[in-house]
Order: C-alpha cells, then sequence, then structure tokens
C-alpha cells in the first residue's frame, strides 16, 4: 500500500500555495465540490450517530461495505454498485439481528463487520489482476472524484435532507426517547432502521472521501463538536456541516501544500481540533467547578 | 353506569421467567386518583406498562377504553420514573413538552401552532413557562420531572400514568407536585404509582397495594401498620386514608 501513496506523492511535487492556485485543476475542483457536498450528509446524519450512539453501528455498516467492493471488482462493476446494497443490507441486518433477534448489538456488529471485509477480501482474491483502486477504497481518495460521483453525493444530499425534513419529529422522537416514542404510537423499529439506512447512504458519500477505515471520525467528531454549541438538533447539524466541511478544506489543502494522503490528513486536522475543543471545555468546567 | 377506563381480569405477567403479576383483577372508573403502592419489584411499572401496551400480559386480560393496551395512546399521558437521558442532547423544555402532541399528529406531520399552544400551556400548568426555551440537560431534578408532567399534559389526555414523580425531588418539590395533582384531579383520572406512604391518604380517592397481588383499599378504611407491614415485608408508615383535609396530619414515623 505504501507503493501507491509513494505514486500519488510523485505525480504531486510539493508546493506552497494559495487557494485559489490550486482550484485550477479540474480534480481539485471536484475534490473540493465533494467535501462540501460530502460535509452535508456528514453534518446531518452525524448529529444523530452522535446523540444516539450510533458510532459502533455506522463503523459495521461502513466495513461490512467492503464486501460489496470486491463483488464490484468481481463482476467488473462501478464500485458503488456494490457498496449501496452492501452497506443498506448491513443497516438492516444489524438493526433487525440486535433489536428483533435478542442479539447483543456489538455481536451484530462485529458479526457484519468482519464477515464483510472477509467477503471483500476472498472476491478481491478471486478477481485475476491487481486490484489498484483498492487503497483508495479503504483509505480514500477524494483527488479522483469524477464528475458522475459528486451527481450521486448530490443526489443522495438531497435524498437524506428531505428524509430528514420529513422524519423530523419523528427522528427527534426516537432519538431523545424511544420508550415514549413508542407508548405515542409511532412504529419505532421502522423509524430506526430508516435513520440506519440513511447513515448508510452517508457511509457511500464517505467512502469517497476518508475510505471505509475512517468513515466514523467524519461521522462523529465534527457533530461531536457541534453539540457542545448547540441548544437543538437542527443547528447541531448545521454546525456539524459547517465544521465537516472546514475541517475537509483545510486537510484537502494541508495535503496537497505537505504531499500527503487526503483522506488522513482532514482526519487528522478534524481529531487535533476536536482534542483542543475537549481539552478547552475540560478546563473550563474545573474553572466553574472550583 | 360508564365503562371503566381500565379494566384488569386475573392478570398474570411473567418477565424473564419469573411472574411479577399474579392473578390481578382492577378497574379504574373514570374521575378516580388512584394510588398504586407496594414494595420495588412488586409490579408497580410493570402493571403501568400493562396499561400502555409495552409489557404483554402472560395470561388474563386488559382493556383500556374499551380496546387493547396501546390503542389509545392519544387518550393517556404518561409520565415516566426517570428519563434516561443524555444530558449532552440538544433539545429545549419546550421540544420535550411538543413530544406529547405525537400521538396526535398523523406521520409526517409537523407540529403546528396549536401544539405549540398547548405545549406552552402545559408549561405553565407545571410552573415552567419561563424555562421554556432551556436546554434540557440544564434542569434541575424537580424541573425536569415537571416537564415530564407537561409533556404528558401536552397530548390533553383523559387518563394520567404516573411512576414515582416524586421520588428524585426535594421535600418542597413534593409538595409543588402533589399540589399540582390535586389541581388535575379535577378534570383527569389519574393512575399515580408512588412510595409516599406518609403523604398520599390525604390525595387520593383508592389505594391499591401491590405485591404481585393485589389489595384494594375503599375510602374510609385506614390501611393499618400490620397491612402494610405484611405488604411490605418491613415496618412503614401508616397510610390514612381519609378525605383531602386543609390542616396537616402526622402519622408517627418508624423507620424500616
Amino acid at each position: 500500500m505504501w507503493s501507491s501513496i509513494a505514486l500519488l506523492a510523485a505525480t504531486k511535487p510539493i508546493r506552497i500555495t494559495a487557494m485559489p492556485d490550486i482550484l485550477h485543476f479540474e480534480f481539485m475542483r471536484n475534490a473540493f465540490l465533494a467535501a462540501i457536498l460530502s460535509s452535508v450528509a456528514c453534518g446531518i446524519i452525524g448529529a444523530y450517530v452522535v446523540v444516539r450512539r450510533l458510532g459502533f453501528i455506522s463503523g459495521g455498516i461502513a466495513h461490512t461495505a467492503f464486501g460489496g467492493i470486491g463483488l464490484s471488482y468481481y463482476l467488473g462493476l462501478n464500485p458503488l454498485a456494490g457498496i449501496i446494497p452492501f452497506s443498506l443490507a448491513a443497516a438492516i441486518g444489524i438493526g433487525l439481528l440486535s433489536r428483533k433477534a435478542k442479539i447483543a448489538e456489538d455481536t451484530a456488529i462485529g458479526a457484519f463487520w468482519a464477515a464483510g471485509m472477509s467477503v471483500g477480501v476472498i472476491l478481491i482474491g478471486l478477481t485475476p489482476g491487481y486490484a489498484p483502486n483498492l487503497f483508495s477504497y479503504l483509505f480514500g481518495n477524494i483527488l479522483t472524484v469524477p464528475n458522475s460521483d459528486l451527481q450521486l453525493i448530490l443526489l443522495l444530499d438531497l435524498l437524506i435532507i428531505a428524509v430528514v425534513w420529513l422524519f423530523d419529529k419523528e427522528f427527534v422522537a426516537i432519538s431523545f426517547d424511544e420508550e415514549y416514542a413508542r407508548i405515542s404510537g409511532l412504529k419505532t423499529l421502522a423509524l430506526d432502521l430508516l435513520m440506519l439506512c440513511l447513515i448508510a447512504l452517508t457511509v457511500v458519500i464517505m467512502v469517497r472521501i476518508v475510505g471505509i477505515v475512517m468513515v466514523i471520525a467524519l461521522l462523529t467528531i465534527p457533530a461531536a463538536i457541534a453539540r457542545s454549541f448547540s441548544q437543538s438538533l437542527y443547528r447541531m447539524m448545521a454546525t456539524g456541516t459547517l465544521l465537516a466541511g472546514l475541517f475537509s478544506i483545510a486537510g484537502l489543502w494541508l495535503s496537497w501544500i505537505f504531499n500527503l494522503a487526503s483522506g488522513a490528513t482532514i482526519i487528522l486536522v478534524a481529531a487535533l481540533v476536536f482534542l483542543v475543543n475537549a481539552l478547552l471545555r475540560a478546563g473550563k468546567s474545573r474553572q466553574t467547578a472550583c | 353506569m360508564k365503562e371503566p377506563l381500565i379494566v384488569c381480569d386475573k392478570l398474570c405477567v411473567e418477565l424473564g421467567g419469573a411472574k411479577v403479576l399474579d392473578g390481578l383483577s382492577l378497574s379504574v372508573h373514570e374521575g378516580d386518583f388512584l394510588a398504586v403502592l407496594g414494595p420495588n419489584g412488586g409490579g408497580k411499572t410493570t402493571l403501568l406498562k400493562v396499561v400502555l401496551g409495552l409489557v404483554k400480559p402472560s395470561s388474563g386480560s386488559v382493556t383500556v377504553f374499551g380496546k387493547e393496551p396501546g390503542r389509545a395512546s392519544g387518550r393517556i399521558g404518561y409520565v415516566p420514573q426517570r428519563l434516561y437521558f443524555d444530558r449532552a442532547f440538544p433539545i429545549s423544555a419546550m421540544e420535550v413538552v411538543l413530544m406529547g402532541r405525537l400521538s396526535r399528529k398523523r406521520l409526517l406531520q409537523r407540529y403546528g401552532r396549536e401544539d405549540r399552544q398547548k405545549a406552552l400551556e402545559a408549561l405553565e400548568t407545571t410552573g415552567l413557562a419561563s424555562l421554556a426555551g432551556r436546554r434540557i440537560g440544564a434542569l434541575s431534578g424537580g424541573e425536569l420531572q415537571r416537564v415530564l408532567i407537561a409533556r404528558a399534559l401536552a397530548g390533553e389526555p383523559e387518563l394520567l400514568l404516573l411512576d414515582e414523580p416524586t421520588a428524585s425531588v426535594d421535600p418542597e418539590m413534593k409538595t409543588t407536585i402533589y399540589d399540582l395533582l390535586d389541581q388535575l384531579k379535577k378534570s383527569h383520572t389519574i393512575v399515580l404509582v408512588t412510595h409516599d406512604t406518609g403523604t398520599i391518604g390525604r390525595h387520593v380517592s383508592r389505594i391499591a397495594c401491590l405485591n404481585c397481588t393485589l389489595d384494594m383499599h375503599e375510602p374510609g378504611s385506614t390501611l393499618g401498620r400490620s397491612a402494610l407491614d405484611s405488604l411490605y415485608g418491613y415496618p412503614v408508615d401508616v397510610v390514612e386514608h381519609r378525605a383531602p383535609r386543609s390542616h396537616e396530619t402526622h402519622p408517627d414515623h418508624r423507620h424500616a
């Protein structure tokens, strides 16, 4: 895998440059557009992931999707054709197993997580020849997002916004007090599965940007920081979107300047801000406690 | 005579193989203020959950408003014992109270002006109008408890089910909550699960003692110490069950 980093580095000599300059290249323009568009899904769905503590289940969905990547390689299809059904199946499968079959949620997640990865590894092994873009699906490669993917990301964004707007009061209710939602006559299982499917679609988007392995970070970090500033779930979503966008753009820019892997740089920027925010808040609560 | 709101007939509930309710028969009529007393694990909360349709009985029957439990959610207001929620959840008291309107809304229908109006009225009834915009995590235990009562009231229920609403509040707030219930009992049928054996007799119209099986006490009776001791299995306060009166009564205190 190091060879692909080296390959990436060789094509991009180090240069210190202003933002508008790097937008000169079409792949950079696409990368920035992808970063901004993906932040919308990330900020909105990330808010639910954080308040409902669905981080681990999101990780499970993302890793199961690797099986879909393997399948599309094997069949010679666009990887997204495999990722979308696999991540949706993982969302519904984990959701039903843990909520209906009385299997502990972390057990269900672990089983799907590893099984999905195994399917991917075996199918890729069965495919003759070298799998050149494998690395970019595991760790993301925002620099290779084609126009068609941008359109798909935009479409998924709009779908996510529409569903969240329509099911606003239901999603707030099951997030805050599921038992009360149930006795109020809501179909909580169906709503729960719908929310997990939205997470799956967000995973599909994020795989392009930061890759399967690092999806959880962008789903949780911006939303978690946003929560400490937000009075309502809506504001948390807006702030999270803004933060995710800032992290992605800053990370992308830094990765360009210092010639680093883009997905990992985005995550490190986010993690650094998260750490500073957490430390500042810890310091503040100690002050008020005294 | 009018059909009772809740009818339980030889109700048995098993949870995890253990019998929690055993052959319970009970009816709650319109205008009742029923207190359900009993030790922890005696099935008080389970009884409420059966009425709400959250727990299925293993035998016997229950009807609520003449229907199966869970089919009349718009007519019932429920105040849970404790809310297990994340204090960091970004939601205001008003938004939590609005959830009380859920059972009156269709799927995908948004909260409207009337819902906001009812939620605000419920906050005023519970004395929390000034805290409507306050984040839920910033409320005290007593304020939170009243938000939960306001949430139940916002749905304009006919029947209120309260699960130990005074369990985690200070004595002053306890009085506030009982004053509120005294006011609410004029227009609502109330079932109250509680451990406040010392004070409850002055407020309610009927008392049910629940320890897997049921012991009913109608107005005028005094629930003697021996009856309560055998219910709880250890000495507890005497419940003086008489009509509400203005001056304080002081039942002698003995603690387990």
